[in-house]
């Protein structure tokens, strides 16, 4: 017997009899002899669940939680409270092992929430319309410089190298299969190269593309970006953003974003291993019809109640087919419940505080490490809650002694960034403690 | 409570707060002093100000508007609702999986990678492929990655004339959104009277053009296509590359395999068929498989073992690149893993035995009172064309809308596209005779109050908390947002 599956022998016996069959093989007649499997899969037999418990908890004790070490890994994954809340919510089943909500009837608690999660990214973007989600912040880069290309009708894509690799690397992936070109901006002590940038954009520019803070915690300067795409008109320019920094930096709809995209894992979602997080897409109102993926539009019933639908859905695949904006389907439902359960339990005060608290420990842990002269930053440029530091040892023989002490260091990046050898990337957030810092300074002086 | 009509805006009184930070343990200094003014904002965000008692009501109240899996039968075509089982919620938010960081030393995370490695080799196993990666975010994306991954194959060979996608008029709107999404044309072949792949109009799609065909096996009518072998022949004769659509992989577990059926690329919905839950909407998991041909192109990294280590595996010069941030999405490959230990190749078998048996069991009473176009063996689902009276005003959506009433999720209406007022009925393993039993008979009843009353069903549904929104209304007034 198998706890999921209720069929009595008796159940079977019955119901084949209605179908005027005595064995269930018959019900597989239909797959040509020459395809089916004439054995058994070489898996294992089905398993108690106690002795699946071991097995799991058995792998996740091979692993080292960052409850039990001390971590200053960042580069696109953060470290950030997440109130019991959030995992009591999601954790309803009414919401998690609900579909699509294509029947609005009896799907108004996916709908309305997934409508407060675009009124709250819509806000903490500044921009007119957010969509239900995407994959995650890489692949929302990528689709929203698909949809600058649908805009402009032209092919070419200009990111800067300041933009996390691993978006950079997917859009390279998707815009080979599509034809289009994808130009790289250099750096320039740290952040995107405006004078290279001004150069580039032309009435061939689809899209410009930063991240800011950008895959080196640095702040850069939308406002002017904003300026030199915006030289050439239909260009798009696409900002991603860590939504945690928007408690206290100027928003991209304030200056001069068209489309601001992030990664929302810092938004109550766990670490996971790197997945799966969520992706968001906040836009000014004329791309509307051009977004990927659901977005959830308010309206009235049969009596006249506020209700809510998916809407737009013109747009679509299982509408649209091969004319959709995207192929999305299937996108992050249940983690954007759980960064709008975030945001709300964080509210007005909480997202500042979050963000105000990690910028002072992180830029503490920046003014202690550095105190010494034996590391020093790569950059001098503001940042938020990440900082490059340069030793004169690798981050790869570094890492190994700090970790021999309980700390996990920062992010080695020497292996996207060669020219910044002996530099690693440090994130610190507001879960970080005084003690956790002066520990990492001691640890690091005692091996340079 | 049913009657609680509130956004969390609305319930929003300035001064309340439902979280507590730490202090700070450091000397706090102007936030001005460490970053310029000139980047920090002089606005305060509008965001809601509530208690955390108000958080938790607010959202239990809202989620009693919803409809799940837990809550009752959902015999959604295409979707597998099967059953979500709890021991994979709680291993996925085991501390040494949840609070693992994806850049952690691999010394440090081997078990998430020998988790990952084992998935990898039960799903070749399942699906008769060579080598499987786990990156995809969801079906439509192991879908893209499986078409990039022809693409690549072809690119490889200077095989450049390849420009189309073939996709029969049964396929999922992902399949042709998808392959236009990679790039390419879309031929679109109709299917048999049978609902099958008609094998002469495939033969003359097929040349020296053709990159690939996409196809569900069963299809998306819940049919065996017996002429998958040759239709294998026919598209690799002329070049071409076949993609297996894994959305009904549910039917046939332990009993055939696409890798057999003669596939290059698969994709699996670790959401539809090992049970993960769908989440109103995801996140979901679509990894994907291949033959060795294409191994070379896989997405980078894929994990492999070296002596005891495990490690993640970049070496891969002709890869056609990342397609997602990181690795995939580990917590849904943990809820799967977390599945087929449960099930075991006995239990994957029994779950297509039964998924299958119900789906024709329901067929078998509904064909009394609705139109079954095809009758025959199916698989794991079967599609009805509306009522048997053909004269009835009554259409498959007011069907729909009276099941409401009833207290069931409606099965998938108006697809596939190639059946006229089509309602695609996919029961799963996880429902019992009794529940499938409850289920006919509400079907018949609504058959019969459709000949009896039929404005009955033409203004259903009429005891949810709301009833047949407005869409032409929202899809005009476009309101997206909360403005006060």
């Amino acid at each position: 017997m198998y706890p999921y599956i209720p069929h009595t022998d008796k159940d079977v016996e019955e119901m084949l009899k209605k179908l005027g069959l005595n064995d269930i093989e018959q019900l597989f007649d239909d797959i040509p002899k020459d395809v089916k499997l004439n054995r058994e899969l070489d898996i294992p037999k089905a398993k108690s669940e106690l002795e699946v418990r071991n097995r799991l908890i058995e792998l996740a004790n091979k692993n080292c939680s960052l409850s039990n070490v001390t971590s200053f890994l960042g580069a696109g994954a953060y470290e950030h409270y997440i109130p019991s809340v959030v995992n009591h919510v999601i954790s309803r089943s009414e919401f998690y092992t609900a579909y699509t909500p294509y029947q609005p009837e009896i799907s108004q608690g996916t709908l309305q929430y997934i409508f407060e999660f675009q009124t709250l990214i819509s806000e903490l973007t500044g921009m007119d319309v957010a969509n239900a989600s995407l994959y995650d912040g890489g692949t929302a880069v990528v689709e929203a410089a698909l949809m600058a290309c649908a805009y402009s009708k032209r092919d070419n894509i200009i990111i800067s190298k300041a933009v996390k690799p691993d978006a950079r690397k997917i859009l390279k992936t998707y815009a080979h299969a599509q034809s289009l070109n994808v130009i790289e901006v250099g750096i320039d002590d740290g952040v995107t190269d405006l004078n290279q940038l001004a150069n580039l954009v032309d009435e061939n520019t689809a899209a410009v593309i930063v991240q800011s803070p950008n895959f080196f915690g640095i702040i850069e300067d939308l406002e002017k970006i904003s300026e030199i795409a915006h030289k050439v008109k239909k260009t798009t320019f696409v900002a991603s953003v860590d939504p945690i920094s928007l408690g206290i930096l100027k928003r991209p709809g304030d200056l001069g974003v068209d489309v601001a995209v992030g990664e929302g894992q810092s938004l109550g979602i766990p670490l996971s291993f790197g997945g799966p997080y969520l992706g968001f897409m906040a836009a000014k109102k004329e791309y509307i019809r051009k977004m990927p993926g659901r977005i959830v539009g308010q309206t009235e019933d049969l009596d006249g109640k506020r209700s809510f639908v998916l809407t737009l859905t013109a747009r679509e695949q299982h509408i649209r087919r091969e004319k959709a904006t995207s192929n999305i389907c299937s996108n992050q439902g249940l983690n954007s419940l759980a960064a709008t359960v975030y945001m709300v339990t964080l509210g007005k005060k909480g997202i500042k505080e979050v963000a105000l608290k990690s910028t002072q420990m992180a830029h503490y842990a920046f003014d202690e490490l550095t105190k010494s002269g034996k590391v020093n930053p790569l950059f001098n440029k503001p940042f938020f809650i990440e900082f490059a530091l340069k030793a004169d040892k690798s981050t790869e023989e570094i890492n190994q002694k700090l970790l021999e002490n309980g700390i996990i260091g920062g992010y080695d990046l020497s292996k996207e960034y060669p020219q910044y050898e002996n530099s690693s990337l440090y994130a610190v957030t507001e879960v970080k403690r005084k003690e956790d810092i002066d520990k990492l300074k001691s640890v690091l002086e005692g091996i340079l | 409570m049913r009657n609680y009509d509130k956004l969390i805006f609305e319930i929003s009184k300035p001064g309340r707060v439902a979280y507590k930070l730490p202090e700070l343990d450091i000397e706090e200094k102007p936030i001005e002093d460490l970053i310029p003014k000139e980047f920090l904002s002089d606005k305060e965000l509008n965001l809601p100000e509530v208690s955390e008692v108000d958080v938790i009501r607010h959202y239990t109240n809202i989620s009693n508007k919803n409809y799940g899996v837990d809550t009752g039968f959902y015999p959604l075509g295409s979707c597998t609702m099967k059953y979500n089982p709890k021991i994979n919620e709680d291993m996925a938010r085991l501390d040494g999986f949840a609070n693992l960081h994806p850049y952690q030393p691999q010394s440090c995370v081997q078990g998430s990678l020998e988790l990952m490695y084992e998935l990898q080799n039960y799903l070749c196993e399942i699906s008769g492929m060579d080598q499987i990666t786990l990156q995809p975010a969801a079906g439509a994306h192991g879908e893209l990655t499986g078409v990039m991954l022809i693409k690549a194959y072809h690119e490889s060979r200077n095989d450049n004339k390849r420009n189309k996608i073939i996709v029969p008029d049964s396929a999922h709107g992902t399949n042709p959104a998808t392959a236009a999404m990679a790039g390419y044309d879309i031929i679109e072949i109709k299917s048999t009277k049978e609902g099958l792949v008609d094998l002469e109009q495939l033969r003359q799609a097929v040349g020296e053009d053709t990159a690939g065909l996409m196809l569900t096996n069963p299809n998306t009518l819940g049919l065996f296509d017996r002429g998958i072998k040759e239709i294998a022949k026919i598209v690799h004769d002329a070049g071409g590359l076949l993609y297996y659509d894994g959305a009904n992989a549910n039917a046939i577990l332990g009993y055939a395999r696409p890798g057999d059926m003669g596939f290059d690329v698969v994709h699996f919905n670790l959401h539809k068929t090992f049970s993960t839950p769908h989440g109103g909407g995801g996140p979901g998991s679509g990894p994907v498989g291949v033959k060795k041909d294409l191994v070379p192109f896989l997405p980078v990294p894929i994990v492999k073992k070296d002596n005891d280590q495990f490690y993640l595996d970049y070496d891969y010069p002709q890869s056609i690149g990342k397609m997602k941030d990181f690795y995939g999405h580990f917590g849904i490959l943990v809820r799967a893993y977390t599945y087929i230990l449960s099930m075991g190749s006995d239990g994957l078998k029994k779950a297509s035995q039964m998924a299958v048996l119900n789906a024709n069991y329901l067929k078998e009473h509904l064909k009394e009172d609705y139109y079954l176009p095809i009758d025959t063996i199916y698989k794991h689902e079967f599609v009805l064309g509306g009522l048997k009276d053909s004269l009835s005003e009554v259409i498959t959506l007011d069907i729909a809308k009276r099941l409401l009433d009833y207290g069931y999720h409606p099965p998938t209406v108006y697809f596939p596209l190639i059946i006229n007022e089509a309602l695609m009925i996919e029961p799963t393993e996880t429902e019992s005779k009794e529940t499938l039993d409850e289920f006919i008979e509400a079907m018949i009843k609504i058959a019969k109050e459709a000949k009896e009353n039929p404005e009955l069903l033409k203004t259903a549904p009429h005891n949810t908390v709301v009833r047949r929104p407005n869409e032409v209304k929202a899809a005009r007034d476009i309101i997206v947002k909360y403005e006060g």
